[in-house]
């Protein structure tokens, strides 16, 4: 049972990684993955520090203490900028 | 997608440009209800934040780009009266001049067709998951959010 987690844009380059699987009995919430994804290393802990990541559950723009489930996407972001 | 009634709404990701023509006739074809057509283009500056832009990359979250814009668009049509709706955004690669993003709106008056073509415009900004790379003579620089964005689009709230 896991959790997909997606990254894109600048911070997808930063971490040169696309794409993330977590285990879903490891995590409740997406501040949880966040902070997972945080103690792999020291880069990723740099990264993740960045307050303005912008999070998706399920394609939703959701908040740090929105809960996740297994079977979810989760995506992580910079600030949009399209348009 | 073919427009075919009043309430239509056309959501169109695509890497190839869009004629402005071809889309003015989708919203207005078998269309006698609404007086009023408004449309917004919007294309790549060749100058930002005082650097010279030799042309974009435009990347997105497939499917939750949709969503976004689905959303933002039944809010609009919740506040406004409004007939048919097209978003149009453009990904991949672009060079100055391009046509990137394309909103149209029709409705019986004008009032309410320019205000939501404005309200998807600024929603889409701050919500629609896209994400811009420019490239320019000091190499590829990803764009940062505007404050000034958020401010625009947070004035609909109130």
């Amino acid at each position: 049972m896991t959790i997909k987690v997606v990254f894109f844009a600048a911070l997808r380059e930063q971490l040169d990684c696309s794409e993330i699987s977590i285990a879903a009995n490891e995590v409740q919430t997406v501040a949880d993955i966040k902070t997972k994804l945080a103690h792999k290393n020291e880069h990723w802990q740099q990264v993740f520090s960045n307050g303005a990541l912008l999070s998706a559950i399920n394609h939703d723009m959701v908040t740090s203490d929105n809960r996740v489930k297994a079977d979810d996407e989760v995506a992580f972001f910079p600030p949009v900028t399209g348009g | 997608m073919p427009l075919t009634h009043s309430t239509a709404v056309k959501i169109s990701i695509q890497n190839q440009d869009f004629n402005l023509q071809d889309e003015v006739n989708l919203l207005e074809q078998d269309n006698a209800v609404d007086g009023a057509v408004v449309t917004f283009t919007g294309r790549v500056r060749n100058k930002n934040a005082g650097l010279t832009v030799s042309g974009l990359y435009l990347e997105h979250y497939a499917g939750m780009t949709e969503k976004s814009l689905e959303k933002i668009i039944i809010q609009a049509q919740k506040r406004w009266q409004i007939g048919r709706v097209a978003v149009i955004h453009r990904i991949g690669q672009l060079v100055i001049g391009e046509q990137i993003v394309f909103v149209g709106v029709t409705s019986m008056h004008r009032q309410d067709a320019f205000a939501a073509a404005e309200f998807i415009m600024d929603y889409l900004k701050v919500q629609a998951p896209f994400w811009k790379k420019e490239l320019t003579e000091q190499g590829e620089k990803w764009l940062e959010a505007k404050q000034s964005d958020s401010k625009q689009a947070q004035q609909w709230d109130s």
